[in-house]
């Protein structure tokens, strides 16, 4: 299972043909073990590494650090889960250190992000301080690197 | 100057490596796609070059013992007793060469007086030949076959020894077969040769890549140790081709004299890479093992391909080659490559290069992303379709 994981962590779209082949499994085995993670919540869903910059020049991304009041009974959790209901956030996280849950989102514009952390974030009851931070250039994502590749400098020498 | 006239006659005669030709060629093309290049896609990994970083940064880069450095010394023979059970003491029985192939040409010359035969398993890697004739000793082919998955069977051996046999030249796991010997594979090689005088070279440089199977080393059986000579080096295993380091494990005499040879010509394997190799030794089990879990994965993968478009190839189980046989499309080795490259600019090396015995097979390489890999077999998919279509 791990290894067939990895393997999709590398390249969701690997067809089940190919993962049986790479493993020595079935195509039946590794369609079953697949449908299994799904099933148990191991595979969340499948999605796409994009070079933001190529695909829209305008997009804006920033990682938001937040600061909040621990709520009685739930802890973190409440305010983290109304944060992931925003469609403009793409990660949210639970940190250990200087701050509590760290946001990703991406958006058209500065101005765009500065509205929805000043409106929607800032003033969520529990919310004590926001630090936000944009993007300037991604380099790797999810193991994916969002740049050139380096040409294969090897040669035949021998 | 008469250059051909006054020049030794013995290297004018050595021929050029065969594998270079048609890269010669391909680098005149276009949007071409190697499968070729017989060296790891992986970068060293990280705890070895910051190894070397703080070595350029603290340490004095100056000559070090002719043998290499006592400590890296310690760590190969810690090494090969915890992945093979080989007990070498690291004062008098290892060396450090510049690569595995200094470590090969030491052993030739260590070994041979004039006209001593070496029987030469093939295919195999072509700088074997050359370097015994440089010392004097005569190359004596040892075809393997592809029924037999390229091994050594007892029964070829047998047939190759004659008085003059002074050496039995190993290479597995197999540049360019990918075929590997294993213990029982050895068992019958191991009678016909206790109880004679011949020596074994064993260049076991792709050891770390065997599938599915732990990789066995000659020397590991009785009255074997004595006899061999096992050459090994970083290049492979570590994905560290350019760092130029390698070693011979052999008894004490042996070594002895190579370590002379080793002095006046090389004095020391360079001091950054030995100092990095300890680090590679000591903490980069977990970077091998995924690099090696990687090229498994493509093997299969490749063998998969292959399979679909009906080039037979056999089940290679280690380092990083396939060797399919072309015998059924009705070209030879040259003829396919040449049209391979021309028609769908793959290239590839014809197996003939590694000797008389690989003539009707190709080397295939998959040290290559996958990604690379998929779009060189969707070609030859193409080129077998066109040419061999039913």
């Amino acid at each position: 299972m791990k290894e067939l994981l990895s393997l999709l962590k590398q390249n969701a779209r690997l067809s089940n043909a190919d993962l049986a082949a790479m493993l020595g499994r079935s195509e039946e085995t590794v369609a079953a073990q697949i449908a299994e993670m799904e099933e148990q919540g191991v595979i969340r869903g499948y999605s796409v590494i994009v070079d933001e910059e190529l695909a829209d020049r305008d997009a804006v991304t920033a990682y938001i650090e937040l600061k909040i009041t621990p709520q009685p009974d739930c802890g973190f959790d409440e305010l983290a889960r109304t944060i992931s209901g925003f469609s403009a956030v793409e990660s949210v996280t639970l940190m250990s250190g200087g701050y509590d849950l760290g946001i990703t989102i991406t958006g058209t514009s500065l101005r765009d992000i500065a509205s929805f952390v000043a409106q929607r974030l800032a003033t969520l009851d529990g919310v004590l301080s926001t630090r936000t931070h944009f993007v300037l250039k991604r380099y790797k994502e999810k193991g994916i690197l969002i740049q050139e590749e380096p040409g294969d400098e090897r040669g035949v020498y021998l | 100057m008469n250059y051909e006239q006054l020049m030794s006659q013995r290297a004018q005669q050595i021929a050029p490596s065969p594998i270079r030709r048609f890269f010669d060629l391909a680098e005149t093309m276009d949007n071409v796609i190697s499968l070729g290049v017989g060296e790891p896609d992986f970068r060293t990994p990280w705890p070895i070059r910051s190894a070397a970083i703080a070595t350029l940064e603290r340490q004095a880069i100056i000559y070090g013992a002719n043998s290499g450095l006592l400590q890296l010394r310690e760590e190969i023979a810690g090494y090969m007793e915890r992945r093979f059970n080989l007990s070498y003491h690291p004062e008098d029985e290892l060396l450090v060469t510049v690569g595995g192939s200094e470590a090969v040409d030491l052993t030739f010359r260590t070994l041979l007086n004039p006209g001593d035969e070496v029987l030469i398993c093939e295919p195999s890697f072509v700088c074997y030949a050359p370097l015994v004739r440089m010392a004097d000793g005569v190359p004596v082919p040892l075809p393997t076959k592809e029924e037999n998955q390229f091994k050594l069977t007892a029964a070829d051996l047998k047939a190759a020894i004659t008085p003059k046999t002074k050496l039995l030249m190993l290479s597995y796991p197999n540049n360019p077969t990918g075929a590997i010997m294993t213990r029982e594979d050895y068992r019958e090689i191991v009678e016909v040769l206790r109880g004679t005088d011949i020596f074994v070279l064993s260049d076991e440089i792709y050891c770390a890549m065997t599938y599915g199977t732990k990789h066995c080393s000659i020397a590991e059986f009785d009255g074997m140790r004595e006899r061999t000579v096992v050459v090994n080096g970083f290049s492979k295993t570590f994905a560290m081709t350019g760092w130029r380091l390698g070693w011979m494990a052999a008894p004490a005499p042996i070594i002895a004299q190579a370590r002379k040879i080793h002095q006046y010509a090389i004095m020391c394997a360079p001091m950054v890479s030995q100092r990095a190799a300890i680090e590679a030794l000591r903490h980069c089990d977990a970077e091998v093992t995924q690099m090696i879990e990687e090229y498994d994965h493509r093997r299969r993968f490749l063998l998969e391909r292959f399979r679909q478009m009906g080039l037979p190839c056999f089940e290679a189980q280690g380092a990083f080659y396939l060797f399919p046989s072309i015998a059924g499309t009705g070209m030879d080795g040259e003829t396919f490559c040449e049209k391979l490259l021309q028609e769908e600019r793959v290239a590839v090396v014809p197996g003939g290069a590694f000797g008389e015995s690989g003539k009707n097979n190709l080397r295939i390489s998959y040290a290559y992303s996958l990604k690379h890999l998929t779009e060189a077999a969707n070609r030859m998919e193409r080129f077998i379709a066109r040419h061999c279509g039913t």
